[in-house]
């Protein structure tokens, strides 16, 4: 089921929230909304959720192409995942799963056998077989987030909303319980959307990635795309490690410290390249990390691999000169992330720079 | 000693703290409560059963728990409310109601009680009409009642506002995003996770009401045998120079406190087990 957001506003009190966000989540993609803490992803994820109602106006937000504006949140049928779990803490794991089933009304409440079949079924589904007498408090902080999973999924919800569902979490188990849910998600198929501050997070597991700032999208688009061609400095800088450059007409450019290609002093070219000096150099890992320092006095990282390191022999002091790709900025980028491909011309107009 | 002790004071300075606070507990709370037990018993069993089964002190005694039977259900009715709507919901002029909801702790029970005469005396603003209905309110059992609840108001409210704050409304929506209605959702999740810190507001709430002297004085008239509460009966009895007797029914109150302790004690015993893997 596809979920179309409309020119959504939301304000509270004097502060704007959302302002203006229109966005397509396409029907089975997995989508992250990507952005700094208070750009407004998690108040989007919970308007589409309906726990929060966004302002009045001509804003609509349409699931399969139904407007679902006014509808209480229960009537939605929407999963929904919180970041701290939000698991019933004096129930047991199998009645947390449940509970979505036994609160419905008479008429469409399925028989109890049918409901504990169907919590087996879940707990199978994420892992936890033979779990369902555990309470919440005797469970792991990854095992809790996939009774909150399951417990999403027992209405058989049209969409899937996370809200940083790994935020809670160690880095490892984070990273387990992340491969786990995109595969996880391949399998069952269901549109989901979720909301993380981490790059790596959303770049990883997402279709398709909204990066957020100031109430506003700043970006839509595949994780490739959106790291080679990011469509303003924000999202450069939001997306991984970069360096910012001075150019010589005094505007600035973004590199990424992987895009700098590292050659000898000696081939050095006056008209494209730079001369620096190493400062610093870190080799303990699979790529080599080097701190330069150009003629002008700018500190720039730089990372190319043990291989090359070995092949240029360089230790502190060496003077090396530095060679840097086009400006991949896409300023004609697309917004409405519908996976076109950047123009040619924008990339043409993007070489245009003066180091 | 291996085991060096966090605190740095030497050991005649703890000892003397120490003993300085037994003594503080031994006079100020000991000592009264066992005074009360002392004097009642003073001219023996017989004195101390009579004067409880007195028609006066067993009337009190009846009073006393009607108001208590009506005023602590309405509070704790009031107090999940509120406690509900202050924190599951943000709503301009909250922190005001919060303020209020302690008024009748800072107001001392004296003026609470005679605002209620003021308002349904018979030359308060409502007494004419009242008198013209023929319905008593003061010097009768609905001012005890209304001043009883008026000055227990706060109890279950007070306790419950913190706590709920504290667990946010995460599971509510939880619950609201699997379908189930604002009533189960009370019910189902949010009763459960609330009903020690309730018990705790309704005992303290309870014992409070049936101990209540000041506002319920102002209300009652001191009608022997009919508009006096226990605290009220034993105040009477004592200005009679009754004092076997007063004390006889002091101990009933001193029980109340006695056994209101105990189960606060056993709920903290309970909860401090149960909260152990709760976060």
């Amino acid at each position: 089921m596809s979920i179309s957001i409309q020119s959504i506003h939301k304000t509270f009190g004097n502060y704007k929230a959302l302002d203006d966000v229109s966005l397509e989540v396409p029907n089975g993609s997995l989508t992250a909304l990507l952005g700094p803490s208070g750009s407004g992803k998690t108040t989007l994820l919970r308007i589409v959720a309906g726990l929060e109602s966004a302002d009045d106006g001509p804003g609509r937000i349409l699931f399969h192409g139904e407007n679902v504006v006014g509808i209480p949140a229960g009537k939605r049928q929407v999963g929904f995942v919180f970041q701290h779990y939000a698991l019933f803490r004096h129930m047991t794991v199998a009645q947390n799963i449940a509970f979505g089933l036994t609160v419905l009304p008479w008429g469409k409440r399925p028989p109890r056998r049918e409901i504990a079949a169907r919590v087996d079924e879940l707990l199978g589904l994420v892992k936890l077989d033979g779990l369902g007498r555990r309470r919440p408090h005797e469970l792991s902080g990854g095992q809790r987030q996939r009774v909150a999973l399951a417990r999403a999924l027992a209405i058989r919800p049209k969409v899937l909303l996370l809200d940083e569902p790994f935020g809670a979490l160690d880095a490892q188990v984070r990273k387990d319980l992340r491969r786990w849910l995109r595969h996880f998600h391949d399998e069952i198929g269901l549109t989901t959307l979720f909301v993380t501050h981490d790059q790596e997070e959303a770049l990883e597991l997402a279709d398709q990635v909204v990066v957020m700032r100031n109430s506003r999208i700043e970006q839509v688009g595949p994780p490739q795309r959106i790291y080679d061609h990011p469509r303003t400095p924000f999202v450069y800088e939001f997306l991984g490690n970069v360096n910012k450059l001075t150019l010589r007409d005094g505007g600035t450019r973004y590199v990424r410290p992987h895009e700098i290609e590292v050659k000898f002093a000696a081939e050095y070219d006056p008209d494209f390249d730079r001369l620096a000096e190493v400062q610093h150099l870190f080799s303990a890992g699979p790529v080599a990390a080097l701190s330069v320092r150009t003629e002008p006095g700018e500190f720039i990282e730089v990372e190319i691999s043990r291989k090359q390191l070995d092949e240029l022999a360089l230790s502190v002091g060496d003077q090396v000169a530095l060679s840097f790709p086009p400006d991949p900025t896409d300023p004609e980028g697309d917004w409405t992330g519908d996976g076109a491909a950047p123009t040619a011309a924008a990339n043409d107009h993007a070489v245009e720079w003066n180091i | 000693m291996s085991h060096r002790e966090i605190t740095t004071e030497s050991r005649p300075v703890r000892v003397l703290l120490i003993g300085a606070a037994c003594a503080v507990v031994t006079v100020f709370l000991l000592l009264p409560l066992i005074a009360v037990f002392v004097e009642a018993l003073r001219k023996g069993w017989e004195v101390f059963f009579e004067s409880l089964r007195d028609e006066a002190a067993l009337s009190a005694v009846k009073l006393t728990l009607t108001a208590a039977a009506i005023s602590v259900p309405m509070n704790t009715l009031f107090g999940v409310g509120a406690a509900w709507v202050l924190t599951k919901f943000r709503f301009r002029g909250r922190a005001l109601l919060v303020s209020l909801i302690d008024l009748p702790f800072a107001v001392s029970p004296v003026i609470a009680g005679l605002v209620w005469v003021l308002l349904f005396g018979s030359h308060g603003w409502f007494g004419e009409w009242l008198d013209a209905r023929d319905i008593r309110i003061i010097f009768a059992l609905p001012g005890i009642v209304i001043a009883t609840a008026f000055v227990t108001f706060p109890f279950v409210a007070r306790e419950l506002i913190p706590l709920m704050e504290s667990q946010g409304t995460d599971q509510e929506e939880a619950a609201v995003t699997l379908g189930a209605s604002g009533w189960r959702i009370f019910l189902r999740v949010t009763l459960p996770n609330i009903k020690w810190g309730l018990l705790y507001g309704i005992l303290l709430c309870n014992a409070r009401a049936m101990g209540e002297f000041g506002a319920v004085s102002v209300v009652s008239g001191h009608i022997r045998g009919e508009t006096n509460t226990l605290p009220l009966h034993v105040e009477v009895l004592y200005n009679e120079y009754q004092f076997s007797a007063a004390f006889a029914c002091a101990t009933l109150l001193a029980m109340l406190a006695l056994v209101t302790l105990g189960i606060k004690t056993a709920i903290e015993h309970l909860t401090g087990h149960t909260s152990a893997g709760k976060h």
